[in-house]
Formats: structure tokens, C-alpha cells, sequence
């Protein structure tokens, strides 16, 4: 199987996220490969492992995205894809699909794509529709929050663990299918893997590469504008008190008071 | 007066709250046309009156309802081409946020995810989000097509303004790219009569302090009429269904009130329930983080706090 798990490279969430003064996300902080991101390359792994098949991952990002790639490379994955261009900076989801799925096309050119494989959410913008838009663009079903997969005859089967009813799920492969954190436990890199990972090949593309203008990617070209952010004044410092046998006494006190009850 | 879609969200006809709610915003910004895909229209049809739907678009096919998303994104873009819509409004559901992003591609329209509020501009409808796990306040607007928005549970509490709504069946074609994803087996879950964990004004949740216990949180609960979640460690360890999970993996929640119990307050956490509008804490360790989020908490044991809050609540209630 050719696989090809979307990284993305986010900033820190341990820290203080802001944004910048065009209304963009700040990135110019400590980043990361987002944590949702490794389950997919774990599953990614485990699915080529099966088959002695081949694990691409792909990005797109400024200059320090590379380590999202490159974390990926070092747990195992065969080769990377960076898309790395200015003109990308602001893009919105729509943008981000558009280049990611022709970037997706371009890698099946030396080799079809059986599955593309991403996280469930990014974990700065959070919107959870990059995968949807970007089987739309592929012309691929999708199926999403897998929290178990399986690969059969030109067929991908998944569990998603719904609010009313756990549903199984089949699609037809080629498919784009986006994994939960219950799917699996990612792999620390090996230091046997962090050395390959030098080795392996990592292409960098600009947005010409892919032959999308600029015109219809970055912050100018966005369908969406964020007009004003606000930052959420801190919760005002509570009332802590520490239990001596009336400590559940005094919380229904806080309820009642309250008006929960 | 332009017509603003709504995407019914419903079970065999069962009209979800979340679309009273969406219908109540869509009065905001136009003339609200309820778009019902599906089973079960004469259940839901007294709801949709209720909540001031002008229209109803009814869509039977089987088709659409028997693959997975593809087909009501179709479904929807037909609409968009037809109505030219002031907007279209889905809830902020799983399947809601793909249908959303599937047509917001198909018809080049900005997409905006996660309302907690729409109100009419000048330029079309502005939205309010709560983005960074909850430590920024974003307003946001739609600068290219169709304005698609989803909004979040309890963002508009719903207002009935009867109406006797013009009814219309579509007919649909479903393209057979759309057919690609299907669900074979649905095992539903037991309900547990508990409010539902996006929609209820309290939630009280449980971590890895429960010890896999849940009893004193769930009667702690009940007392409340509250709807329980589970931290990431709970689910992790099996405890409790990943559906009742809270924070940022698992469900976002800004209810009245959030209860942690046995539950420290990691980042991952509090992205889930941070900005609900008040916050109390039961955990052994005094510095927890969760502490740092409270209006009131406790230092104590959850098996002696909680027990003794529902006995005082139980006597209050009496």
C-alpha cells in the first residue's frame, strides 16, 4: 500500500498561543508536530509494516514545519513532503485543501495513492474540516474519527465511536480516512530511526511546483476573515477550601447559594 | 427577505435541540428554510413550526441518507444554487462540521466552525468563537460565497415563533462519487437518561481520581440533573465511553456550571471545558491545576466530598 498521512506542525499548546497583528495565528513561537498528527503515522506504519508498503508524509507550513516531517521520518516513515512557500502564509482551510490535495495528486504520480490518512483535528484551529474538503477535492469518500481500521480487499473498514451508537463503516479504497487518539499508541523514535531519518528523502515544494497560483492561497485569497480577537480576561481566583468533614456540606452551600440547585 | 438553510439534525424525526436553536438564529439573519433529510417528518414537523421555519425542504431519498455525508452536501449545493441563500446553518456535530466542509468547496464558500454566536452585518452575518482553548474571543466573517456556518450547542437559547411552514420534496440525484462511504452495523448505545453532555446546563465529571468509581460522581450528578463526562485519563484507562469524554480529544463543553472531580486540570482538559461560566473542583491535591479555574473548590477526598454534597443537596431539594 502507498500511504499518505497530512502532518501538520502547530504551535506549542503547553504555551501561550496568540495571534499576530494580521489576525493570523502567531507562529513564530516554540512548535511542534501536533500530537493528533502521530496517531495517523502510527496507523500509517503499522498498515505498511503489514505489507511492505510506503508511508508518505506530507505538510505544508513555514521553514520549521520540516520537524514535523522530520519527527515523522525518524518513527518510521519512508519519505517526506514539505510544501514550503510565503505565499502561503493566512491561508484558511479551503486554501490549505487545495494545496494539500494537489500535492497529494503530484505524490501519486510516481505511484498511485491507496489511503490518505490524517489526524482528527489540528490542534490550533481545531476546525476538524480539512480532511472533508480535502476528499471533496480528491473526488475519495471519506470516513473520519476511525478509532479502529482495517484494510481488506480494495476496502477500508473502520469503528467510530459516536455519541449515539458505535457504527462500522466501510469505504472503498482509494479513501481519505482521519484516526481518533484511541486508534492506536504512537512509537517513540528508535535511535536506530532517528539516524535513518537523515537518509530518507524529503522534497520541498513551492506553490508553482504545484501549479496552484498564488492568487488563490494565503490571507488575501481566504473565503473567511477574523475581524477582531479578544483575549478572555483571566477567571477571577476562587474560593479553595480544603475538607475537614464539611467539605461536601460547604459545596452544596456554594451550590444552593448559587442557585444550582 | 432572503432564506437562510438549515440542516435539521434529527433521529427518525426527533428534532435535536440544537436545531431550535439554529432556526431561532436563522430568524436573526433571513427567512429560515429547514432542510429535513430523512425518516420521520411528521414528528419533526411540529418542532419546525414551532421555531418559525417559512420552509421546509424534504428530501426522502434513501440514497441520501444511506451513504454518509457526500450526498447531504449535494443535497445542499443543489439548494445554495437554487435559493441563493443569505446563509447556510448546521450544527457543529461531527457529520455536521464534514457536510459543511464539503460544501463549502463545492459552492467556494467560507466556512466558519464552532459559533457560540451569529448576528446580521452589514457585509452578511458576523460569528463569535472561542478559539485557543478558550483563552481567546475571535469575531469572524465570511468574505466569499455562501457564508456556511456551524454553531455550537447552547449558543442561542430557542425562541418559539409559530408558523406554518411551505412544504417542498426535492428531488436529488446522488452522483456515484458520493456513494463511496457507507455505515454496514450501528450498535446503539444505552441511554443513560442523563442530559445530554454538549447540551446540559451542568456537567460533572470524573478523573483518574474516581479510581474507575464512578458511583459518587454520577449520584453527585443526578442530584444536579447533570449530565456526567470523563477526563481523557477515565476513557484512556476504560472507565467511561470516549462519548463522555471532556477536553480537548474528546468533547468542549461550556455549560452554567462544570464540576471536576479527581481530575487535575492538565491543558488537554481544561481546553475542553474552560470557558463555562462557573467551575468547581474536588481533588485531593491542592495543587492541582484545576484549582487555578475554580469559583470553588475542595481539597479533599471525592469519596467523602461528593457523597456528603449530594445527601446536603438531596435534604435542600426535600
Amino acid at each position: 500500500m502507498k500511504i499518505v498521512v497530512c502532518v501538520k506542525y502547530v504551535p506549542d499548546a503547553q504555551g501561550e498561543r496568540t495571534f499576530s497583528s494580521d489576525h493570523t495565528t502567531d507562529r513564530a513561537g516554540d512548535g511542534l508536530l501536533s500530537e493528533l498528527d502521530e496517531y495517523p503515522v502510527e496507523e500509517a506504519l503499522k498498515l505498511a509494516e503489514a505489507d511492505d508498503g510506503e508511508v508518505v508524509v506530507l505538510t505544508m507550513g513555514p521553514q520549521d514545519a520540516g520537524d514535523a516531517v522530520r519527527k515523522s521520518l525518524q518513527m518510521g516513515a519512508h519519505a517526506g513532503v514539505h510544501v514550503l512557500d510565503d505565499a502561503l502564509h493566512g491561508s484558511d482551510a479551503p486554501a490549505t485543501s487545495l494545496v494539500l490535495a494537489t500535492a497529494i495528486e503530484k505524490i501519486g504520480e510516481s505511484g498511485a495513492v491507496d489511503l490518505v490518512l490524517t489526524g482528527m483535528a489540528s490542534t490550533d484551529g481545531s476546525m476538524s474540516v480539512v480532511p472533508a474538503m480535502l476528499a471533496e477535492r480528491l473526488g475519495l469518500p471519506q470516513v473520519t474519527f476511525a478509532s479502529e481500521l482495517s484494510v481488506g480487499e480494495g476496502t477500508v473498514t473502520i469503528r467510530r465511536d459516536g455519541d449515539a451508537s458505535t457504527e462500522t463503516i466501510e469505504a472503498s479504497l482509494p479513501a481519505l480516512v482521519s484516526v481518533t487518539d484511541q486508534i492506536n499508541e504512537p512509537r517513540y523514535p528508535s535511535f536506530k530511526g532517528i539516524m535513518a531519518a537523515k537518509k530518507k528523502p524529503v522534497e520541498t515544494w513551492s506553490v508553482a511546483d504545484l501549479g496552484v497560483d498564488a492568487s488563490q492561497v494565503g490571507l488575501e485569497a481566504a473565503w473567511t476573515k477574523v475581524t477582531e480577537f479578544t483575549e478572555r480576561p483571566p477567571r477571577e481566583a476562587g474560593q479553595v477550601v480544603t475538607d475537614e468533614g464539611d467539605g461536601g456540606a460547604q459545596l452544596a452551600g456554594f451550590l444552593t447559594g448559587r442557585k444550582f440547585v | 427577505m432572503a432564506e437562510v438553510l438549515v440542516l435539521v439534525d434529527h433521529v427518525d424525526g426527533a428534532v435535536r435541540k440544537t436545531t431550535h436553536e439554529l432556526l431561532t438564529i436563522a430568524r436573526r439573519l433571513g427567512e429560515p428554510s429547514a432542510v429535513f433529510i430523512g425518516d420521520g417528518y411528521d414528528a419533526a414537523k411540529a418542532a419546525l413550526a414551532t421555531y418559525g421555519a417559512a420552509k421546509v425542504y424534504r428530501v426522502s431519498d434513501p440514497e441520501v441518507s444511506a451513504f454518509l455525508v457526500a450526498p447531504t452536501a449535494e443535497v445542499l449545493a443543489q439548494l445554495v444554487e437554487q435559493t441563493s441563500p443569505a446563509a447556510v446553518l448546521l450544527a457543529s456535530s461531527a457529520d455536521g462540521k464534514e457536510i459543511a466542509a464539503r460544501l463549502a468547496i463545492k459552492t467556494s464558500s467560507g466556512l466558519i466552525t464552532d459559533a457560540v454566536d451569529v448576528q446580521p452585518g452589514d457585509a452578511g452575518p458576523t460569528t463569535t468563537q472561542s478559539v485557543f482553548a478558550g483563552s481567546y474571543t475571535v469575531q469572524a466573517s465570511v468574505t466569499t460565497g455562501t457564508p456556511i456556518i456551524t454553531v455550537k450547542p447552547n449558543s442561542a437559547t430557542p425562541e418559539a415563533a409559530e408558523s406554518t411552514p411551505a412544504e417542498s420534496d426535492l428531488e436529488v440525484t446522488v452522483s456515484d462519487a458520493a456513494k463511496g462511504a457507507r455505515v454496514t452495523d450501528r450498535k446503539p448505545r444505552e441511554k443513560s437518561g442523563r442530559p445530554e453532555l454538549t447540551e446540559a446546563a451542568i456537567v460533572v465529571s470524573g478523573g483518574r481520581g474516581t479510581n474507575g468509581n464512578f458511583e459518587a460522581v454520577e449520584a453527585f450528578a443526578d442530584s444536579l440533573g447533570a449530565a456526567v463526562g470523563a477526563s481523557r485519563a477515565a476513557v484512556d484507562a476504560g472507565w467511561y465511553p470516549h462519548a463522555n469524554q471532556v477536553g480537548q480529544t474528546g468533547k468542549t463543553v461550556s455549560p452554567q456550571l462544570y464540576v471536576a472531580a479527581g481530575i487535575s486540570g492538565a491543558i488537554q482538559h481544561r481546553a475542553g471545558m474552560q470557558t463555562s461560566k462557573a467551575i468547581v473542583a474536588v481533588n485531593k491535591d491542592s495543587e492541582a491545576p484545576i484549582f487555578e479555574l475554580v469559583d470553588f473548590g475542595v481539597v479533599g477526598d471525592l469519596f467523602a466530598v461528593l457523597p456528603a454534597a449530594t445527601e446536603a443537596i438531596e435534604k435542600h431539594k426535600a
